[in-house]
């Protein structure tokens, strides 16, 4: 019984986001790779996810690719709402 | 309005890092590359697109000058792809920068002219004094042909630089004019929305076609050279 209750338990770092509880969030976070080489793959993770999800497909649609559109105009909304903010329909700015 | 106008012009940067780095590269993630023979949808349609341009532009070459073919259809793909996207709102243009356009000229000119010379130097001389002239002439006209050799980057740059700023401005200032008309007549906002929609129209256009302009230029000074 010993041997059973070893096995069954995930050590914290290989859990996926969706496995951990929620007291141990804080921990799960500052374990993940953080340097050049981790960040880059978790870019590549994500690249490749979306990629084979949306476009590399049999009968892929024009979504796969207005998605990725819709996500840079509302990014570079975010990127100059700073000047945007003054030509809002206002009385007072 | 006169300060917004121009507001999307100025070169993105956040923090002090340059975000320009990251909107140059972005045209790159829509162009996935595959090993197969048979692909998705988005690479076949990339493929044929490009099979049809290369054919239709580097036919007109020789052996060596077809060795530019990467070169050339990687331009013309950066070149259409920076335009179309930059038609998208609130995006930022790197065609509009003078600086980028003359640093995508002045070395594929240059490149194209001093091969040229390398390779075939009396052939390239003797651009400069076009067949015919007569005697009394030829010191203006080789002073001239030479004015019009140097002068080809600068026109290719600011070509480019020139169009797509252009539609941008004609874009903002009548979108503008249409929501201040709204108000107060309601039929002349609606010509003016007509215009705007032919404008956008134009301007995907104009997008494509400077592409397409620059690169046969570019192509065109190669072969002379070839």
């Amino acid at each position: 019984s010993q041997d059973s209750k070893m096995a069954s338990v995930v050590p914290l770092k290989e859990k996926k986001l969706l496995e951990v509880k929620l007291g141990e969030l804080p921990s799960w976070i500052l374990m993940r790779d953080f340097t050049p080489s981790g960040i880059a793959g978790a870019f590549q993770r994500g690249y490749y996810r979306y990629y084979n999800k949306y476009v590399n497909v049999k009968k892929g649609s024009i979504a796969g690719l207005s998605m990725v559109l819709a996500a840079y105009v509302f990014l570079n909304y975010c990127r100059s709402y700073k000047e945007l903010k003054h030509e809002r329909l206002r009385k007072y700015h | 309005m006169n300060e917004n106008l121009f507001a999307s012009f100025i070169t993105p940067m956040m923090f002090g890092l340059p975000l320009v780095t990251l909107i140059v590269l972005f045209p790159s993630l829509l162009f996935p590359t595959s090993n197969r023979l048979v692909n998705n949808r988005l690479i076949s349609l990339q493929q044929w697109m490009l099979q049809l341009v290369s054919k239709q532009m580097m036919s007109i070459h020789n052996t060596k000058g077809q060795t530019w073919a990467l070169m050339l259809m990687s331009l013309i793909l950066f070149i259409g792809s920076t335009n179309l996207l930059g038609l998208l709102p609130h995006s930022f243009t790197p065609t509009t920068q003078l600086s980028m356009n003359l640093g995508m000229a002045i070395p594929l000119w240059a490149g194209a002219v001093i091969t040229g010379f390398r390779n075939k130097t009396k052939a390239s001389l003797a651009h400069f004094l076009p067949q015919g002239t007569p005697t009394p002439l030829i010191p203006m006209l080789v002073i001239i042909e030479t004015i019009s050799l140097l002068i080809q980057p600068v026109a290719l740059a600011v070509r480019l630089t020139a169009n797509i700023t252009a539609g941008h401005l004609l874009i903002h200032l009548i979108g503008g004019a249409t929501l201040a008309l709204m108000s107060i007549n309601t039929t002349t906002a609606l010509i003016t929305f007509i215009i705007l929609i032919l404008l956008t129209v134009l301007e995907f256009a104009v997008a494509m076609i400077q592409a397409y302009v620059f690169t046969l230029l570019v192509s065109l000074y190669l072969h002379d050279n070839t």
